[in-house]
């Protein structure tokens, strides 16, 4: 060990959690300037020019706030619990490149924390792992809504991981490796998303209920259950719970981004490697837009149908759409012509029509 | 012996100490939290030994899927505080016995077929390499992968007529 | 264990930074318990009964049925990655192990053990 590998280790982690929490910060202005517009009003405009200052307002304040812990509450798990919820989507991302290599001081410096060759898992693990300060905080609240909110949403997550882990399967099965930098490089002349439709579809989709967003916020269903599993916090403790949500919204976006939408790909990245952040960047803010559309667009979804999608039409599909692929990639290597890769997009769409077709009724139109 | 061997013993002594925590935490939540943590130790002494999948494997399995229905159940029962629990006389000599059988057993195996102290990538391989482990599973252990389907599905119709209720058609 | 390195690096800092971010909030915010204040909030009504209580047997039937159909997902990753070498084969295989599953997935689906009520 050198030190001055230590040192790009450690200024590499720096720069990756101060930009998601930055991140974090503008993305909730990002968020609430747009809501407000799709609302016709003007939103946050007093704090700054156009309201820049408005996540510095806040972060102050709570930073100021009175901290409550419950009489009742098991005190240590209570304190845990946000740390536990923000260091899995701190984490999550490090195995995501933000660009090509770059050279800096006669040093080759890669830009991603480091480069697993079971990337796809290591994402897989972490999001498993990120149940848990969610689970705990409404336990520990011992406050009935926390309690039913926290296991909720936990079931929740749990049940989409399924469809999440089998949307990963399509980008592996077409490059045959789990490292997020090979990946990327496969989508060098086209991108995953042209044959994964469907994939990227269930991903997405998969993501938004794994990240608690709307219209899958069950936690924060304030008419059943006050305010989930956060109810009993309050101050920099709650805005920690705020933090994970945010953060892990970017995070699922980049991830999005670098297995369907080709990364930091795109045109002149390989003559100017500094174009390749801001692609990327790009990509993810409009995921970003998309994420706070759908907020802006949709109402909450009834609990018993959000499991019953999960599990049987999330779940099906994603299945089928893995064997289907692994049919288009197999007729593309057994006629050593890679136009049978175009199968899938076709095959898979004409499942998922399959599947709508079936499904019709049976979850958004009956009780049951 | 090397710097590995070193990091080996500290976390092999975090996961001990983890362990313990359960076995002697008061409260079932708090004895989950320390599992959790000794899943996740032990599959850094996974990592250790140049095995990334089987750890990261063991982490979405164990400490990510497993332990949350232990902690479910928990919660499902109000079992949180330790109630009196039925002891029978022969539990701890049992179990002591069984423990030192365990011990004596490690202890003869590492003093009769180590002799020296080989760097640990040396002394296991290449065995965590996702590409390998999938071709593994796709010769040697064809039958048992197999297997393991059929068992998920016994398992599977096992935990449906064991949770069925009243409502259940 | 030294390529993972940056990556024990990135969790001791992330730690670090939550743990700060919890501390910041100890330090400055003002603290003036009341006995009221430090009751369950049930939205402003006297709290009744035990905050935790027990919990519906679905959510247990939920998280065993997730354990078993996340083995099986975790078996697609090493599959994914090799199925380019194994060809026709690989495909069978598969198709065989997720078929059988399959089996258990449509049982529970007959059994009405997906049904949330």
């Amino acid at each position: 060990m050198d030190w001055a590998s230590l040192a790009e280790w450690t200024l590499k982690s720096f720069a990756l959690i101060f930009a998601l929490l930055g991140g974090f910060a503008y993305l909730t202005l990002f968020e609430r300037k747009l809501i407000a517009r799709f609302q016709v009003r003007i939103g946050p405009n007093r704090a700054g020019p156009f309201g820049l200052l408005q996540p510095v307002a806040d972060g102050i304040k709570l930073i100021f706030k009175e901290e409550l812990i419950p009489a009742q509450a098991d005190k240590i798990i209570f304190i845990l619990a946000p740390i536990i919820t923000v260091v899995p989507a701190l984490v999550i991302m490090a195995v995501v490149p933000f660009g090509p290599p770059i050279q800096l001081f006669g040093r080759t410096i890669s830009l991603q924390i480091i480069d697993l060759n079971v990337g796809v898992l290591y994402i897989m693990a972490i999001a498993s792992v990120s149940v848990y300060g969610i689970v705990l905080a409404g336990w520990s609240s011992n406050n009935k809504y926390a309690t039913l909110g926290g296991i909720r949403s936990s079931a929740q997550m749990i049940s989409y991981e399924l469809a999440l882990g089998l949307a990963f399967t399509g980008p592996v099965l077409l490059t045959s490796s789990l490292s997020l930098a090979e990946i990327v490089e496969a989508q060098r002349h086209i991108w995953f998303v042209l044959y994964q439709p469907v994939g990227a579809f269930i991903f997405w989709i998969s993501t938004l209920a794994e990240v608690n967003r709307a219209p899958f916020d069950m936690p924060e269903a304030e008419q059943e259950l006050t305010a989930g599993y956060h109810t009993e916090y309050s101050g920099m403790k709650f805005a920690l719970f705020f933090m994970a949500e945010y953060i892990k919204m970017i995070a699922v976006s980049a991830i999005a981004v670098t297995l369907f939408f080709g990364g930091y790909r795109g045109p002149f990245v390989d003559q100017v490697p500094l174009l390749g952040p801001i692609y990327f960047l790009l990509k993810v803010v409009g995921f970003l837009f998309l994420m706070v559309w759908v907020r802006a667009t949709l109402p909450r979804i009834r609990y018993d149908r959000l499991m019953a999608f999960g599990w049987k039409v999330l779940f099906s599909l994603a299945l089928g759409n893995a064997m289907l692929t692994a049919l288009g990639v197999l007729l593309a290597d057994m006629f050593q012509n890679s136009l049978w890769l175009w199968s899938i997009p076709v095959t898979t769409i004409a499942f998922f029509l399959l599947v709508a077709y079936l499904m019709r009724g049976s979850i958004a139109g009956g009780n049951r | 012996m090397s710097v590995d061997y070193v990091l080996f013993g500290g976390l092999a002594l975090v996961t001990i100490l983890s362990a313990l925590g359960m076995l002697f935490s008061r409260n079932a939540v708090y004895s989950a939290l320390y599992l959790i943590f000794n899943f996740s130790t032990i599959a850094v002494l996974y990592l250790m030994l140049s095995a990334p999948f089987i750890a990261l494997a063991q982490i979405t399995v164990y400490a990510g899927a497993i332990m949350v229905l232990f902690l479910f159940v928990i919660m499902l029962l109000g079992a949180e505080q330790r109630g009196q629990a039925v002891r029978t006389w022969w539990m701890q000599p049992l179990a002591l016995g069984l423990a030192g059988i365990l011990i004596f057993e490690a202890i003869y195996l590492i003093f009769t077929h180590r002799t020296s102290f080989p760097p640990l990538r040396q002394a296991v391989g290449d065995l965590g390499n996702p590409l390998q482990i999938g071709e593994q599973l796709f010769s040697n252990y064809l039958l048992a992968f197999e297997a393991v389907a059929l068992l998920l599905l016994v398992a599977v119709i096992g935990a449906i007529f064991l949770s069925r209720g009243r409502k259940l058609r | 264990m030294s390529e993972y390195l940056p990556l024990v690096v990135l969790f001791i800092l992330s730690t670090l930074v939550a743990a700060i971010a919890v501390a910041l909030g100890h330090l400055f915010g003002p603290r003036r318990p009341t006995e009221r204040k430090l009751q369950p909030y049930e939205s402003g009504m006297t709290p009744f009964g035990p905050g935790t209580r027990r919990m519906p047997v679905r959510f247990y039937l939920v998280a065993v049925l997730f354990i078993l159909f996340d083995i099986e997902v975790v078996f697609f990753i090493p599959w994914a990655v090799v199925y380019r070498k194994l060809g026709l084969f690989g495909f069978v295989e598969m198709l065989l192990f997720a078929g059988i599953l399959e089996i258990a997935f449509v049982y529970a689906w007959k059994k009405g053990a997906l049904e949330w009520e």
